[in-house]
């Protein structure tokens, strides 16, 4: 294996650093009309600077609740959440986010969609066409910048969404199953660039997904969530040699690391699923991703 | 061949919609000529054809055209400003949406231009009658569309601004407003639709001012060919204003 000779970047990252992002004992509740739903049940974590976490849980176990919050898009919960030891009450400069659904601005192209955050935060013209078109060129969209979102592919506007938030230099990233609607080939190779991109910028970052091959294809930390209400199952490290390409997944012990998160996951899907079944006019039967 | 045909050459659609009008005016000539239609009632396609250097000549219509055109301007100059700026004061004010929203619907589809007489008493027999009138039937499509396509703004893109922190200003002018343009749009049109209708209406009615009076005094002398020829300018008006919308929609869409 050529790949373990290559620097483990775990091993780089200390274990006594503290955490950049910090959950505290989050609970939330949603009241709803035949009473309420607890989404997140004292779930509590930290991320540290340059860490990969992933989230995975089944659907409806409060992934996209727990999106929002961080990304300070919810309130009304009880705990904290803090970055860089300042409690959040609200959007957070340091974070940026990249949505579950498709969120291109279909008015603007590729170099302005991207260029957004710096058109806000009032970077001149030149220099916010220079940075756009490196973060363009680092989803490999070059020769894309003046075609329009309706004219690119779900997997090219998905990274023009990335493009845009990695754009605005977010401490912390953060995504909620940025790749969910892709078909599998697109995911991996995606899931490549992905691990490019936060290798070369050390991008902390919080990954939600359902899909166990991407969480062990890209995180350092795995924190598996129990279906509802949403707790920490398990938190498992991934040591595999660092840097990953997609190839990976055919490798051994990462067939070992699905299977076991898979065992722990199995339970929690098939609870959620025999609640479905037996509760079908629940609420929580909702399309994914609404907040 | 299939291929050929998807790919058909830009002049093509113009091309065949011309062909069809002179096509549709073909068989109203040869319905009037072999009786079908009576010639009293419709004029000859080819009369109205010969009418226009008449009208033209005799009619001063090119300042009756300019005459029509300003106050279609000018209606639709307000109708926007205040259109747009109701529908997102409605939009803000939600309350203020729910207590007006159905009659404002109920407006638009009331038959304003039979008020004239009020408009008469208030402004008198002048453009500012004709401007209003048309300005206030117009209106109720442009502030509806605008309520729509600002509540049709997709939640996710609404977060995105907040994720980066925009000012409520920035999250109505880079967010809110580019996205409803389309549908805004759609209530423009609408809106100049309703308010050339009533400018030529008034026009006609109060015997005041451009075309509409034109028509009225061209029907009085039964001139049929030259009426048909003074609303073949109508027609030009009403295009020359859809083609502006279209450059002024496709460039505000560029800014945002
Ligand atoms: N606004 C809301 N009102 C009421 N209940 C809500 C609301 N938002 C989420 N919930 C409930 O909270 C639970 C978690 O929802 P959430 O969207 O976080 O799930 P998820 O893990 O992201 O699911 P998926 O993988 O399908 O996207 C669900 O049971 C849902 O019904
Ligand atoms: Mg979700």
């Amino acid at each position: 294996m050529a790949t373990v000779s290559t620097s483990n970047r775990l091993a780089s990252v200390p274990t006594t650093e503290p955490a950049i992002l910090v959950v505290d004992d989050l609970v939330m509740r949603f009241v709803t009309a035949d009473g309420g739903v607890t989404a997140l049940d004292h779930v509590s974590f930290g991320v540290k600077p340059g860490e990969f976490l992933a989230v995975i849980g089944p659907s409806g176990c409060g992934k996209s609740t727990l999106f929002n919050i961080v990304g300070g898009l919810l309130g009304g919960y009880a705990g904290a959440v803090t970055v860089g030891g300042e409690t959040i009450s609200g959007p957070h400069a340091s974070i940026g986010m990249v949505f579950q659904e498709e969120s291109t601005f279909p008015w603007r192209n590729v170099l302005d969609n991207v260029g957004f955050p710096l058109e806000i935060s009032g970077v001149p013209k030149r220099e916010r066409i220079e940075r756009a078109r490196h973060f363009i060129s680092m989803v490999g969209l070059d020769g894309f910048e003046k075609r329009y979102p309706s004219e690119l592919s779900g997997g090219m506007r998905q990274r023009v969404s990335m493009a845009r938030t990695l754009a605005s230099e977010p401490k912390i990233l953060l995504m909620d199953e940025p790749f969910a609607a892709l078909d599998e080939q697109t995911r991996l190779l995606l899931g490549d660039k992905v691990l490019q991109i936060q290798q070369q910028l050390e991008q902390t970052t919080l990954l939600i997904t359902h899909n166990i091959t991407e969480a062990v294809q890209l995180a350092d930390r795995i924190l598996v969530m129990t279906y509802r209400p949403g707790r920490v199952k398990r938190i498992v490290d991934i040591n595999l040699p660092r840097p990953r390409t997609s190839e990976i997944v055919s490798s051994e012990p990462f067939g070992r690391y699905v299977a076991q998160i898979w065992n722990d996951l199995r339970e929690e899907a098939s609870r959620g699923l025999s609640d479905a079944e037996t509760r079908p006019l629940r609420t929580h039967d909702k399309p994914q991703g609404q907040p | 061949m299939s291929t050929a045909r998807l790919i058909a050459p830009r002049w093509l659609p113009p091309m065949v919609g011309l062909a069809s009008v002179v096509a549709l005016l073909a068989v109203v000539e040869l319905l009037i000529r072999v009786g079908l239609i009576n010639r009293f009632i419709v004029p000859l396609p080819s009369e109205v054809a010969t009418s226009f250097a008449r009208v033209i000549a005799e009619e001063g219509i090119f300042q009756r055209f300019l005459q029509t055109a300003w106050e279609c301007f000018a209606a639709s100059i307000l109708l926007a400003t205040f259109g747009i700026t109701i529908g997102v004061v409605m939009h803000r004010l939600p309350l203020l949406r729910r207590a007006c929203e159905t009659w404002v619907a109920a407006f638009a589809s009331a038959p304003l231009v039979l008020a004239y007489p009020l408009f008469l008493v208030l402004f008198g027999r002048s453009t500012t009658t004709i401007i209003m009138l048309a300005f206030l039937s117009g209106l109720p499509p442009v502030i509806l569309k605008t309520l729509e396509g600002l509540s049709a703004t997709r939640r996710v893109l609404i977060n995105v601004g907040k994720s980066f922190k925009l000012t409520p200003a920035q999250q109505f002018w880079k967010i809110l407003l580019p996205s409803a343009l389309p549908t805004i749009f759609v209530g423009i049109r609408l809106g100049m639709i309703f308010a050339l209708i009533n400018v030529v209406g008034v026009e006609f009615l109060i015997n005041f001012g451009g075309l509409g009076q034109l028509i009225n005094e061209l029907a009085e002398r039964y001139d049929l060919p030259g009426v048909y020829a003074a609303i073949c300018f109508v027609i030009l008006v009403s295009v020359i204003f859809f083609v502006v919308t279209e450059r002024a929609e496709r460039w505000l869409r560029s800014a945002a």
